[in-house]
């Protein structure tokens, strides 16, 4: 679809969001009871789905490759867990991570286009992207200027996400729309549109910089611009929500809420992800929990 | 018109906060007499599991308070509780003490808090010792918290058996979990509102009611748990279960009531010691090298 049909269509379709109507479903998420078997399967999935992040201005190349062997081993004592599915890094880090993860299947995903502002010009923001892909990222985070969204130049955020698309290549590309800061549901499902129709892979929520950030309200209302969108064109596209998602409950609510909008297909790796840095090691304390009965202490666990 | 007396909730503190138990439960409490004084929280293993969460992370800045500030802290908790005396006697005696023993009773809760607060910093520099070694080192040993503390209540003390077992594990930068008395739970929840109103943050002590058997077995094979405090009666069950994180487990058992039972000892059993061995150059002569 080329991009004035398709801004027409986001300008005339995008629906408004009933918010009230949005926390109450949201809350019907959070009320399944989901026990044992069912539990431990949730967990080892949410686990598989995890990208395990570091993204701070103090990141050493120590630093990356202890957390890369981390997403390879997430914890050895427990058999049969999986891998998380990607790191995220930014992209100074991500020839490190390549290496540390070469005899891996664990993508190396990068944040680009200035993370976490994207206050930079396009040309800035295109060499970012072609130097964390030459890197060996296989996955690119971008996020989108909020000022442009905000200011209501739609057209300057799809070309923007299209161009950078192009910069891609083969790897997969995330568009962050940095929720916290579009103000309104409204502008959420508004930045999901444009970003899926300029050609995102991923929608995601947050850089995990801003509070709020991933909500349940707006990876709800993310995940329904998923479906709106598969339900027209047939086309599957990824979710993301990142920061803030730090307890196994939290994630086990999530992966309930993408089956119940999306349905089974999405609940891999391939098309669902949670961003965080904290979550890994809880989900690991619930695993050993439910395998022993007895309620862990991050003490036992690997310093994130 | 005649009015209706408002009952007061007994709701559990976790975390700076008073919420109902999770499961939904609750018991009645009765008085000598046999009429019902109270429903109270019947609160369940996951309490327990959020208590210690809150607990561990209120640990981190309670610890590393300074003395001196735990010790105004403790202080203030002193203060508030004078504050309440009269309702503290109410409930005592609702309970079944005489009001002589519950004046008795609340008085020396409130002192035994004043002298715990004395203690914050002092304890440290009698615990503490300069070791004498045969080798080039400079070898000294300091006190520290153990994290979290897991205490079971005095069974036959509503007041002051949990004020004589929690004072000197805060005063030593502990954080607690508190069990309080299946049977006398009153006082616990009203001390817990007094701890809200002074300024002792939020998760530095949790005070959940119910039938102390729920929950004894999950506190003590919690793995985030550091140590368990109670009477030998409370305690003697749970050993096999505090095996698993070889938790440190403390019995004290004492007459409450006698102004006595209280004592450095309170404080520096629930600490553990770290021992530094620091490279010093040359150990010759009589001279001091450090």
């Amino acid at each position: 679809m080329n991009k004035s049909l398709a801004l027409e269509k986001i300008r005339a379709f995008s629906p408004q969001i009933d918010k009230v109507g949005v926390e109450e479903r949201v809350a019907r998420f959070q009320t399944r009871s989901i026990k044992n078997e069912s539990k431990m399967q949730g967990l080892k999935l949410a686990l598989s789905m995890i990208d395990l992040t570091t993204l701070e201005g103090k990141d050493t190349p120590g630093k990356v490759k202890q957390m890369c062997y981390k997403a390879a081993h997430l914890h050895d004592a427990y058999p049969d867990l999986p891998t998380v599915a990607a790191v995220c890094v930014y992209p100074s880090m991500v020839r490190i991570a390549a290496q540390a993860l070469k005899e891996t299947q664990i993508q190396i995903a990068s944040v680009s286009t200035a993370f976490p502002s994207g206050q930079a010009p396009l040309d800035v923001k295109i060499r970012d992207t072609e130097f964390a892909v030459a890197e060996g990222a296989t996955e690119i985070d971008m996020v989108i200027s909020r000022g442009k969204f905000l200011s209501g130049e739609y057209s300057y955020v799809f070309d923007e996400i299209a161009k950078i698309k192009e910069c891609c290549g083969k790897a997969r590309l995330k568009v962050i729309l940095e929720t916290g800061e579009l103000a309104t549901l409204d502008n959420v499902r508004k930045a999901s549109d444009i970003a899926i129709y300029a050609g995102a892979d991923f929608i995601k929520t947050s850089t995990g910089k801003i509070q709020p950030a991933a909500t349940m309200q707006v990876t709800y209302v993310m995940l329904q611009a998923i479906k709106d969108y598969f339900d027209s064109t047939g086309k599957m596209i990824g979710m993301k929500p990142a920061g803030g998602i730090s307890t196994a409950k939290l994630a086990l609510h999530n992966l309930v809420m993408v089956n119940e909008i999306l349905g089974p297909a999405w609940l891999t790796n391939e098309w669902f992800r949670f961003g965080a840095s904290s979550l890994a090691n809880d989900v690991l304390m619930q695993i050993g929990k439910s395998q022993t009965g007895i309620y862990q202490s991050a003490d036992y666990f690997t310093i994130d | 018109m005649s009015r209706l007396e408002i009952l007061k909730t007994y709701k559990i503190y976790i975390g700076g906060q008073f919420p109902r138990t999770e499961s939904g439960r609750y018991y009645v409490v009765n008085d000598q007499q046999d009429q019902p004084l109270a429903n109270v929280c019947l609160s369940s293993r996951k309490d327990v599991r959020n208590a210690v969460v809150a607990a561990r992370k209120a640990f981190g800045s309670w610890s590393e308070k300074t003395a001196f500030n735990r010790s105004q802290v403790l202080y203030r908790i002193a203060e508030m509780l004078e504050g309440r005396r009269d309702q503290f006697i109410q409930e005592l005696t609702k309970q079944g003490s005489s009001p002589s023993t519950a004046i008795q009773e609340i008085d020396l809760a409130i002192d035994r808090i004043v002298y715990y607060a004395g203690w914050c910093d002092k304890y440290q520099q009698i615990g503490s010792s300069v070791n004498p070694v045969a080798s080039s080192h400079f070898n000294f040993s300091v006190l520290e918290p153990m994290g979290v503390v897991g205490i079971i209540a005095p069974q036959n003390s509503s007041l002051i058996g949990l004020v004589s077992l929690l004072m000197p594990v805060l005063a030593g930068g502990n954080t607690a979990v508190l069990l309080a008395s299946e049977s006398l739970p009153l006082c616990a929840i009203t001390f817990a509102e007094v701890l809200h109103s002074s300024d002792v943050p939020g998760g530095v002590v949790n005070v959940l009611t119910g039938k102390t058997t729920e929950m004894d077995a999950t506190l003590a094979a919690h793995m985030d748990v550091n140590a368990l405090v109670g009477e030998q009666q409370s305690l003697g069950g749970v050993q096999v279960e505090s095996v698993e994180n070889l938790k440190r487990l403390f019995s004290f058992d004492a007459d409450w009531m006698n102004s006595n039972a209280q004592g450095l000892h309170f404080i520096t059993d629930i600490q553990e010691v770290k021992t530094t061995w620091h490279p010093i150059e040359n150990i010759g002569g009589a001279s001091s090298s450090y």
